[in-house]
């Protein structure tokens, strides 16, 4: 059995790795690999879980592979198998085999048909990481797969302005869900002393026994995980990505955005749910965002005139239902709803362009002329401002805007004074001054060896800052992100008893990335002048291959797991300290807004509508 | 163009329209010149307008260009023709080196837009983020037609007045500061008024209006088109592009005080440096003349060949032992190739191609039809009604479209119930799929076995005001119309078939455009059924006997549809012909499905993912799964290849390859000396024929703007138009997978007739001649008694000479099928097909 679940995973992996090999102009290959991958896969799947059924549904646990262990740290890959796993995994692959088969007719001759498929295996592999994942770090392996293959996805059509929009939007969402998830394997590092596997999770007694002794780190953790599931499963206060998400090919819409992706906070509610079924507060909280998200979600619905916003306001309203169910133990109805649900609407979607045939020859045979409703006045201004804020999707968006994203970027905006010449007086000196330090750290009182960690990663935070809202210079912002990595590597190796391997570690993927994207901006800035990030300027149009090796750059800068960055990530975070709230509060920011810097600089370097002219370029809101 | 130091709103409304798209919603897609606006202008003046205002790609590119010719689809001599043309014989060989130099496309650099982009550079604030969005969302709201389960409260007044209505009587609204809010309710707030607050200047207000509206032409062309024909939507609206440009104005006024406060000008205060005018007169570039040449070239390269083809000796088929059937069908580009296969089967029989609405001019509601329906080409304004009567219950229902899916409770009972359902039906939809409920098919439009009310009884007998059927005078019009135009005068044979046409998609936003353009976008069945019952009338026959068309007491029409998409035929009233007639009948379905299954066949080479080379029954199959695939978004290629319209004699065309390009008139100069039933014909081909010829020319050179894009992401709006995404504007024009395959050349009509017959029937409607003299169509003529042909130019017939030097004759037409799924040249047919 252990052989299969690992089978399970590495299917998908062999799927993908397959695809890229592929040349673009064989479609029959490339969704032959696809197809047969998704569909080896399905079958696999229902076999497997069909003979676990009839051995008594146990519950398996497999430790796979440590990635790296010091003292008191150990990161490692941990799959984990039980019936919450096995419907969701029994939904994916039926699902996926589907939309595969169906993708191959549908994006026949399509220009990106090869991304599509290569997207798909991507995203379809983190589906699996994540639902058997059996520690919070696998889960945050797989996690980081599903936002960025989401990204790809909603941005498939990248040489316009809303796709590419609306996929920083969703990504700077789930960016907000990585941070909770980030602070719960830290608080969770703390709380156990060790990297907890689920099947921890279960023991009744060691999970009461710890709560009781750090009941509010408990609670925290909780919450945290609970802003991870909100933000992925587009609750509220953030259901107004998932409509927005309706970006790419009807397809992958259906699969990602109304039914497998957005389903995933409910999973990851799922999975923890022993670790909070005993905090009341916790439950009471989750109950009342579902039921908030329901209706308000189920109102916008309802007045919603375009088809596939209507579609996932309708998903996210049964989904907030699924939050309810969860959180009152329902485990097996929560389950089934979620299957129904997933199925319904991706089929709804899929047949969404029917529609207009079905309905209008409904409206041609049925039609009655609407009779005006008469209201007392108080009664029909309520109605009408029901109405009106519903249509307006409850104003979240700009809620969302205004209280998150709009202070980081007054933030920043502040930062006007530093430019190529202040960093090379200011910061170089200072880092080096920093680094002097470190090799006579023991010299230094201990008052101030404490606060200078906190400096140092103010510092870095300040870089990062400064990255996200600058405009013109783009090899500048990308090197402020690298100095921000020094300034935390700095910072944290100051903290605490650090492992030069650690540091080693983290700073190695950094480096190598930071590298290789400053000679892709290099090459680029000798053909291209002009280079600002006013605008967005679409190169992947001419340069492909530049294009994805500094994606690929900018995900090694964020800490995805391309490099070992990732682990060195994790490393970093467990040497921070419970009682170190802003220093923690630093190199957590510095981590979310690095990744929207870097997000935003590959997408309006390399994607949205093409500056140059010489070709069709589709219009702003098209 | 109007001196803009005063601002005329009536101007600018008037001009506004000209320019928007004029597409109506999606259930009544009829194609039409994408830039009709500039037809006013020579063909290649007006491209090269519509190019510096509006930013529009109006050519292939350079480099297609010269892979085209590389390929040899333009001839060398031609091209050096063109040039002499153009520009004169001594610049040939200057121009042939400049076509050739490298590099150098068109910047794309547009007027519009350039005035309003002055609030980004100004205030680092994206003003169309924030109004679009609300601008999208109460247009679609209030114009829905049925998407929405909780409508639009307010929808018997004006958008203007329900927005106000809606700002005063509820505790949210659209509008966020006072200023604006005053003036959303004052009614005798003018656009001049707003745009005084926005713009200043008001030299600048008809350019800054323009920019505005010109930044979602897809939702302001719709309302312009609403406003034009508000019965175009089944649940009427009183919108107008008034009511829209005051709300935008406002709301930008509103948005503008929201974000700055008193912080803000007006645009022209702050402006460095005025952009330029709109309609200001431009320079032609060189770069516009290479563009010409090489269009030019590339389509007389093809049209050579067609008149060589045209005036090559063929060996065509003689109905020694009388005639066996005739057949009318569409003049329908996709029609051609199946007339090939039924004359190759059955030598003896005879086609003939006429407007697929075969004269009915008329409006049609089906029985338990809320609402009639327009049958006739869109320009046309019917006075009669046809009636379905028919005991078929209503159609089916599909629990997927069903609204309580998304109310809460409902929701949640049905996601737990149907959602497992949905995934069965998913699945046997990918693996077999099969026609359902979400399907538009055509040959729903009308029950096969209703009656339909022909023959008006009583003169009083009215719906609405029209006249329901038709009286015996006037059918004898329409009849002897069809019959005169065609050249079917004498000799008819026992069984004389009506076939209109239709089409059968599913999961297609698109589905109208694929029906019969000359019945407004429906299929064809009841016109076709309509003329036999009327050509079968006893006192229309003796009327027509009057009129010098005799036909026989024995000879009977019989009205049928074909499926373009699925390659199928049905007949309707077959029972009320003889049992002789009947058996006859009988024979010639033989045929006609043998010839339906060839069809398929040679349709599928267009179809990568259908391997042509299997037996013609086997690919028919195939062919047919693709009108109910919900993964198909190609059910057929419609009228991507069409390129020609040939105004004559079958045997002009007959055993000639014109590889389903050409749309077919049947006409014969001989009984109509004077030109006057081609004066009709042309009034209908000119534009139904150019028009859609256009918007597959515009929708392929640039998908961007003036396309649709890709349909995959397509999302549907309110039932009347679809977007991208959520947040998107609409998008008229056809989508990519419409015009993929489309070469990008202007309508050629060939007309056989004498060349001052022509000339002065052409002079005679003012539209129609527009077409001809501005060259947004090709003419030729071929003489019927000299075999000489002439090329209409700058308004007279010149003498033509081709260059081609002849062209192939192939024998194994099948294998040539099979080979490619490229366009085919242009050869004759040395033997019979099958």
């Amino acid at each position: 059995m252990n052989l299969f679940i690992a089978l399970l995973v590495l299917i998908p992996l062999s799927g993908f790795l397959l695809s890229l090999l592929i040349p673009k102009k064989n479609e029959n290959a490339i969704s032959g690999v696809s197809f047969g991958s998704v569909g080896i896969h399905f079958l696999v799947s229902a076999g497997f879980v069909g003979v676990w059924l009839f051995s008594g549904m146990e519950t398996f646990n497999l430790k796979e592979f440590v990635i790296y262990s010091t003292d008191g740290y150990e990161f490692f890959i941990d799959l984990y198998f039980d019936r919450i796993t096995a419907v969701y995994l029994l939904v994916g692959s039926l699902l996926t085999f589907l939309i595969t088969v169906y993708s191959r007719y549908y994006m026949h001759r399509e220009e990106g048909y090869k991304r599509f498929f290569n997207t798909l295996l991507f995203f379809y592999l983190g589906y699996n990481i994540t639902i058997f994942s059996g520690n919070f770090e696998t889960l945050f392996l797989g996690w980081e797969i599903l936002g960025v293959s989401s990204f790809l996805l909603i941005a498939f059509y990248r040489d316009r302005y809303l796709p590419v929009k609306n996929a920083m939007k969703v990504f700077s969402v789930y960016r907000i869900g990585d941070i909770g998830l980030i602070l719960t394997m830290w608080l969770s590092h703390h709380l156990w002393h060790e990297n907890i596997t689920f099947l921890q999770l279960n023991n009744e007694v060691s999970v009461s026994h710890h709560l009781h002794e750090h009941a509010w780190i408990g609670l925290f953790a909780s919450l945290l995980i609970l802003l991870a599931a909100v933000a992925k499963s587009a609750q509220f206060p953030f259901s107004f990505w998932l409509p927005r998400a309706m970006e790419g090919p009807t397809p992958s819409s259906a699969i990602f955005y109304s039914s497998l992706s957005v389903h995933i906070g409910a999973f990851i509610l799922l999975r923890t749910f022993p670790f909070w079924e005993h905090q009341p507060v916790v439950r009471v909280i989750v109950i009342a965002i579902g039921l908030v998200t329901a209706v308000l979600a189920s109102f916008s619905a309802r007045v919603q005139s375009s088809v596939k916003a209507q579609v996932a306001y309708s998903s996210v309203s049964q989904i907030g239902i699924i939050f309810i169910e969860i959180a009152c133990g329902l485990e097996v109805l929560a389950l089934i709803h979620f299957a129904g649900n997933a199925f319904l609407r991706s089929y709804q979607l899929l047949v969404s362009p029917s529609v207009v045939t079905y309905l209008i020859r409904e409206q041609f045979y049925n039609f009655k002329p609407r009779e005006e409703i008469r209201l007392s006045g108080f009664r029909q201004k309520m109605a009408n401002t029901l109405y009106l804020m519903s249509l307006k999707e409850w104003g979240l968006d700009s809620l969302v805007f205004y209280y998150l994203w709009a202070p980081v970027k007054r933030a920043g905006n502040m930062l006007g004074f530093i430019n190529q010449k202040v960093a090379l007086i200011i910061f170089v000196p200072l880092f080096t001054t920093g680094c002097v330090l470190l090799i006579f750290q023991d010299e230094i009182p201990a008052d101030l060896r404490h606060t200078l960690p906190v400096v140092f990663a103010f510092t870095g935070l300040i870089l990062s800052l400064k990255s996200f809202v600058k405009r013109h210079d783009v090899r500048f912002s990308w090197l402020l992100i690298f100095q921000n990595h020094l300034w935390i590597a700095l910072a944290i190796t100051f903290n605490a008893e650090f492992d030069y391997l650690d540091m080693v570690l983290y700073l190695s993927g950094v480096i190598f990335s930071g590298i290789v994207g400053f000679f892709v901006l290099r090459w680029l800035g000798r053909r291209e002048t002009n280079m600002d990030l006013n605008r967005f300027q679409g190169h992947s149009y001419e340069y492909k291959k530049p294009a994805l090796l500094f994606l690929l750059s900018c995900l090694g800068m964020a800490g995805f797991p391309i490099t070992p960055a990732f682990v060195g990530e994790d490393l970093i975070f467990s040497h921070i300290e419970v009682n170190q709230v802003l220093l923690l509060l630093f190199v957590a920011l510095s981590f979310v807004i690095n990744g929207l810097a870097l997000i935003r600089l590959y997408a309006r370097i390399f994607m949205g509508p093409h500056i140059k002219t010489d070709h069709p370029i589709a219009g702003r809101s098209t | 163009m109007h001196d803009s130091k005063g601002f005329d709103e009536h101007h600018l409304l008037h001009n506004l329209k000209h320019y928007l798209p004029a597409q109506a919603p999606l259930k009544d897609f009829v194609h039409h010149n994408t830039l009709h606006e500039f037809q006013d202008q020579k063909f290649h003046d007006g491209l090269a307008m519509a190019s510096k205002m509006l930013g529009y790609k109006v050519y292939l590119s350079l480099n297609e260009y010269r892979n085209l010719y590389n390929a040899g689809k333009i001839n060398p001599e031609i091209l050096k023709q063109t040039i002499s043309r153009i520009k004169g014989p001594d610049q040939v060989e200057g121009y042939l080196k400049k076509l050739f130099q490298p590099g150098h496309n068109q910047q794309l650099q547009k007027r519009i837009g350039a005035l309003r982009a002055h609030w980004k550079d100004q205030y680092h604030f994206d003003l169309n983020g924030r109004v679009h969005v609300n601008v999208f969302r109460i247009l679609n709201s209030y114009l829905d037609q049925g998407v929405a389960l909780w409508p639009f409260p307010i929808h018997h007044m004006t958008l203007l007045e329900a927005i106000r209505h809606l700002e005063k009587n509820s505790f949210s609204g659209f509008f966020r500061t006072d200023r604006a809010r005053v003036l959303l309710h004052d009614q005798k707030t003018t656009i001049k008024e707003l745009l005084k607050i926005l713009v200043g200047e008001e030299s600048l207000f008809e350019q800054y209006v323009f920019d505005q509206q010109f930044e979602h032409p897809g939702w302001s062309g719709l309302v312009a088109v609403i406003e034009e024909q508000p019965q175009t939507l089944l649940d009427q609206r009183k919108i107008s592009l008034h009511d829209l440009i005051l709300l935008e104005l406002m709301l930008e006024i509103d948005t503008m005080d929201h974000r700055f406060g008193a912080n803000w000008k007006p645009l022209a205060h702050t402006l460095k440096q005025r952009p330029t005018a709109l309609f200001s007169d431009f320079e032609k570039t060189e770069l516009d003349d290479l563009y010409a040449i090489w269009q030019e070239a590339y389509e007389w390269s093809y049209y050579d060949d067609v008149i060589k083809g045209l005036l090559t000796e063929r060996e065509l088929p003689d109905a020694k032992n009388g005639i066996s059937f005739q057949a009318f069908f569409c003049i329908d580009d996709r029609e051609i190739s199946l007339r090939e296969y039924i004359e190759n089967l059955d030598p003896n029989c005879q086609t003939f191609g006429t407007p697929g609405h075969f004269a009915i001019d008329t409006y049609y509601q089906p029985q338990h039809g809320k609402f009639h329906t327009k049958i006739c080409p869109l320009p046309v304004t019917p006075k009669h009604l046809i009636c379905e009567e028919s005991d078929q219950g209503k159609h089916k229902k599909d629990v997927h479209f069903n609204k309580r899916a998304h109310n809460l409770f409902s929701g949640w009972i049905i996601a737990q119930t149907v959602g497992f359902w949905s995934a069965f039906k998913l699945f046997i939809n990918v693996f077999k799929p099969s026609i359902s409920p979400a399907s538009a098919s055509s040959f729903r439009h009308m029950d096969q076995f209703s009656s339909l009310t022909v023959v008006n009884a009583d003169p009083k007998n009215k719906i609405d005001g029209l006249q329901v059927g038709y009286s015996v005078p006037e059918m004898i019009d329409r009849v002897e119309t069809v019959l005169k135009s065609t050249g079917l005068v004498t000799n008819f044979a026992p069984l004389i078939y009506v076939i209109g046409h239709g089409a059968s998609s599913t999961n297609n936003t698109h589905f109208a455009a694929y029906d019969c353009g000359a019945c407004s976008g429906r299929p064809g069945s009841v016109n076709a059924r309509v003329f036999s019952i009327m050509a079968n009338h006893p006192d229309v026959r003796s009327g027509l006997a009057a009129r010098g068309i005799s036909i026989p007491e024995k000879s009977k029409f019989l009205g049928g549809l074909h499926d373009t998409t699925c390659d199928d035929f049905h007949f309707y009233d077959v029972e009320h012909l003889s049992t002789e007639l009947q058996s006859i009948h009988e024979k010639n379905t033989v045929v006609f499905s043998r010839a339906l299954n060839l069809n398929a066949k040679e349709r599928s080479r267009r179809f990568d993912l259908v391997n042509t080379k299997r037996d013609a029954a086997d690919v028919h199959k195939r062919v047919r799964l693709r009108s109910v695939s919900l993964f198909e978004p190609r059910p057929e290629y419609n009228h991507a290849t069409n390129t020609l319209c040939v105004i004559g004699r079958r045997e002009l065309t007959q055993k000639l390859c014109l590889d389903r390009r050409s749309f077919l008139n049947s006409y014969d100069p001989t009984i109509d000396p004077e030109g006057r039933y081609l004066l009709g014909i042309l009034n209908a081909a000119a534009p139904v024929c150019g028009g859609i010829n256009l918007e597959y020319y515009f929708s392929r050179v640039d998908n961007h703007k003036l396309g649709a894009g890709s349909k995959l992401p397509h999302n549907v709006m309110g039932l009347i138009g679809v977007a991208n995404g959520i947040e998107g504007d609409l998008r008229p024009g056809l989508p990519q997978q419409m015009i993929e395959i489309h070469d990008p050349l202007r309508l050629l009509i060939v007309v056989e007739q004498k060349p001052e017959v022509v000339l002065k029937t052409i002079r005679l409607v003012a539209a129609t001649y527009e077409w001809f003299k501005h060259e947004w169509i090709h003419l030729v003529v071929i003489d019927p008694e000299t075999g000489r042909v002439f090329r209409f130019l700058d308004e007279k017939f010149e003498p033509y000479q081709t260059v081609s030097s002849g062209i192939a004759s192939v024998s194994d037409y099948a294998a040539m099928i099979e080979s490619t799924a490229e366009n085919l040249p242009v050869f004759t047919l040395k033997n019979q097909l099958v």
